[in-house]
């Protein structure tokens, strides 16, 4: 069975643009991954998962043209004592990196595992996202496994000091950049990553996290805020017994950006809460398609995703929740908002629920509104000016998905971020 | 202080009108009571007072120390010294009430060209205040009203009141569902505020608030205008024989 012919066309134009880097102990991996985009084609308009995000420019030849924006403000993270590992438009950079070593967690780059004969590494480049195909392809995700040009192992074996920071710079206009990085947690370990930058003009990322039972991973990652820069992320994460996972994603400006999460509750008693909070103005166009999978007894998903749209701007969310057969004891919640600031802007949401186990508590709701009029009011008669008012309201808004993070002082810096994106539209 | 001349209103949504006709002076250092039945217009006259929208001034006045209101945003008027108690205080998930108390104090000095009070002075304040009134640290924090009973709502309003030192304060129903104690905290929170310098116009329908808050003078209020104008006598009368004999005898 082939390819419609425009999936088969565009999906050879973009590959023959691309070079698969030496593979060493990684080529199969890679070989692997890009027959599955072979196989699959790359998104097009009409597929069913891609109904409200239009994926041509993201698989287009040529990564559109996006001005690197001088934000005026120091880098997200900056006050943060971390291990900075930075990558300038998706090349990894050891002069602006700190020094990589830190107790408790290893840090290497993807090209420098088939170094050594054993690495856990070799065993999980590829498999989530492999794994993460069915029931709904992701060729995008595939595409990066096959020709991710850099990217970072991260193996955390005990409790480090500090979080390890990835700073994605962007430096050239029309930079298209594939990383991939994969992290492995292990038992009982417990580390926080942090990601930053608006990375290229083009940025596929894919991250593989693979949490054994008992660890505990924390990512916050706050997206670019170029305004022409096109990211699709994706994240595939597998979570052993009692292990905890918890994603929290900022996005700020940005003309289009796809955020995926696929993450798979494999052991009894795991927690997987993912979360994000974006603000878009004018040409923004921004999709969160989070698929989780309970496939354990006891397990616990959170999607919280809140969306603050103006002047046209749109907020996509595809959130899904299935629930195998013997799942039991799953308490699955998904809530889903956007605030719409004007008539222009709008939100197009389809959560879903697929459930076969009986004895589960699922809950999903969505909905989408304009501020509170009674509110507003409210605070203008205390002497609240109507503009410092609408962004109290507009900040309590997104207040939901901001506590999602564990840690009050990264919530602090992204909630002083969102403060001031908001003050510079009054 | 607050003077109102012929104040004609009428909703903007729909072709109703409200207030027929409010003539009103509220000297400063004095306490003005407004009874009247449900439905005559009293929260409609507070509301367009502070500025609400969906309201439509279609005659008339109304001037705070001179200066007319009418044409401010909500805000400007706040600055200018008006405050709404409100009959039923917004609730706002969310934004931390120390927050928003902070936010309102800073932002009406901001307008006066005052400075900004320090997070220590404010913070020292609060306490002081929020004490009187029986307010914990719990409720200083938690999002503001959510949660809150409502006697709670109601001294959490006076609590602004004290914070803000308006000039013209304006109470609506402020009494409903408060049980005795927290009705003497209330009156106590507005009594505290009593001044040469400052006027209250209270809203209520029942003598009980006044036996703690004494008015100077009490107003009836039916059908949009106000029908009787009297001494603190004129609240007895109604607490002993409802508004039927009085309404009457205006001709309402
Ligand atoms: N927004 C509104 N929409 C429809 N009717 C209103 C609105 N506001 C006030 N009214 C009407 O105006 C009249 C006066 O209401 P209100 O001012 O609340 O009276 P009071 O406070 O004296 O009980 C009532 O008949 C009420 O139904
Ligand atoms: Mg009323």
């Amino acid at each position: 069975m082939g390819l419609p012919d425009q999936k088969q066309t565009a999906t050879e134009a973009l590959l023959a643009t691309l070079t698969m880097p030496e593979g060493g102990c990684l080529a199969a991996a890679r070989k692997a991954a890009l027959s599955r985009v072979q196989t699959l084609g790359l998104p097009g308009r009409r597929d069913e998962y891609w109904k409200y995000t239009r994926p041509d420019t993201l698989v287009q030849p040529d990564a559109p043209a996006a001005a690197v924006f001088d934000a005026g403000e120091a880098p997200m993270f900056d006050e943060f004592d971390r291990i900075k590992v930075v990558f300038v438009d998706g090349v990894f950079s050891p002069e602006e990196s700190d020094d990589l070593s830190l107790e408790g967690i290893s840090i290497e780059r993807i090209a420098d595992i088939c170094d050594k004969d054993i690495h856990w590494g070799k065993d999980l480049y590829g498999v989530l996202e492999a794994r993460g195909q069915d029931p709904v392809a992701r060729p995008l995700a595939a595409l990066n496994t096959a020709f991710a040009q850099d990217g970072v192992a991260i193996r955390v074996t005990g409790t480090p000091s500090k979080p390890v920071n990835l700073v994605y710079r962007h430096q050239s206009d029309s930079s298209d950049a594939i990383l991939h990085h994969i992290v492995r947690v292990e038992s009982g370990a417990t580390a926080t990553i942090l990601e930053n930058g608006p990375a290229a003009s083009r940025f596929n990322k894919c991250m593989e996290v693979d949490v054994a039972d008992g660890g505990t991973l924390h990512l916050v990652r706050a997206q670019g805020r170029d305004h022409e820069r096109r990211a699709a992320t994706h994240l595939f994460a597998r979570l052993g017994k009692e292990s905890v996972f918890k994603a929290f994603t900022l996005t700020v400006n940005g003309v289009l950006t796809r955020n995926e999460a696929v993450i798979e509750l494999t052991g009894d008693d795991a927690m997987a809460h993912i979360a994000g909070a974006c603000v878009g103005d004018g040409d923004f166009h921004h999709d969160d398609t989070v698929f989780i999978t309970h496939d354990a007894v006891n397990c616990e998903s959170r999607q919280v995703f809140k969306k603050v749209l103006r002047n046209g701007a749109t907020g996509v969310f595809q959130g899904k929740i299935l629930v195998k057969e013997g799942a039991q004891k799953t308490d699955g919640y998904q809530i889903s908002q956007s605030l719409l600031l004007d008539d222009d802007s709008q939100f197009l949401a389809k959560p879903e629920l697929e459930i076969y186990a009986d004895d589960v508590a699922c809950s999903h709701g969505s909905t989408s509104g304009a501020i509170d009029e009674e509110g507003l009011f409210y605070l203008r008669s205390r002497g609240v000016p109507a503009d410092v008012a609408t962004d109290l309201l507009t900040l309590a808004f997104l207040a939901e998905a901001v506590d999602e993070i564990e840690d009050d002082e990264i919530a602090g810096a992204l909630v002083t971020r969102l403060e001031g994106w908001l003050a510079r539209r009054r | 202080m607050l003077e109102i001349k012929n104040l004609h209103v009428k909703l903007e949504e729909e072709d109703k009108q409200i207030l027929k006709g409010v003539n009103l002076t509220v000297e400063a250092g004095k306490v003005h009571a407004i009874m009247g039945p449900n439905g005559s217009g009293k929260s409609t006259l507070s509301y367009v007072l502070s500025g609400r929208d969906g309201y439509e001034v279609t005659d008339g006045e109304a001037s705070l120390l001179g200066e007319d209101i009418l044409d401010m945003e909500p805000e400007e008027r706040a600055a200018a010294g008006i405050f709404l108690a409100f009959q039923y205080p917004v609730e706002i998930p969310g934004v931390g009430n120390m927050t928003f108390l902070r936010t309102a104090v800073n932002a009406q000095r901001k307008a006066r060209g005052e400075d900004e009070l320090s997070a220590a002075d404010f913070l020292k304040e609060v306490r002081a205040k929020a004490k009187t009134l029986k307010i914990d640290a719990d409720m200083l924090k938690r999002p503001v009203n959510v949660g809150f009973s409502g006697g709670e709502k109601k001294r959490n309003e006076i609590l602004q009141m004290a914070m803000l030192e308006p000039k013209m304060c304006i109470l609506d129903e402020t009494d409903s569902g408060l049980d005795v104690d927290a009705m003497k905290l209330v009156s106590e929170g507005v009594n505290a505020l009593r001044d040469e310098g400052r006027g209250f116009l209270v809203i209520t329908h029942y003598q009980r608030l006044l036996d703690h808050i004494k008015p100077d003078v009490v107003h009836i209020m039916a059908d949009g205008r106000i029908v009787k104008t009297g001494g603190p006598e004129l609240a007895l009368e109604v607490e002993n024989n409802g508004y039927a004999d009085i309404l009457a005898e205006e001709g309402v």
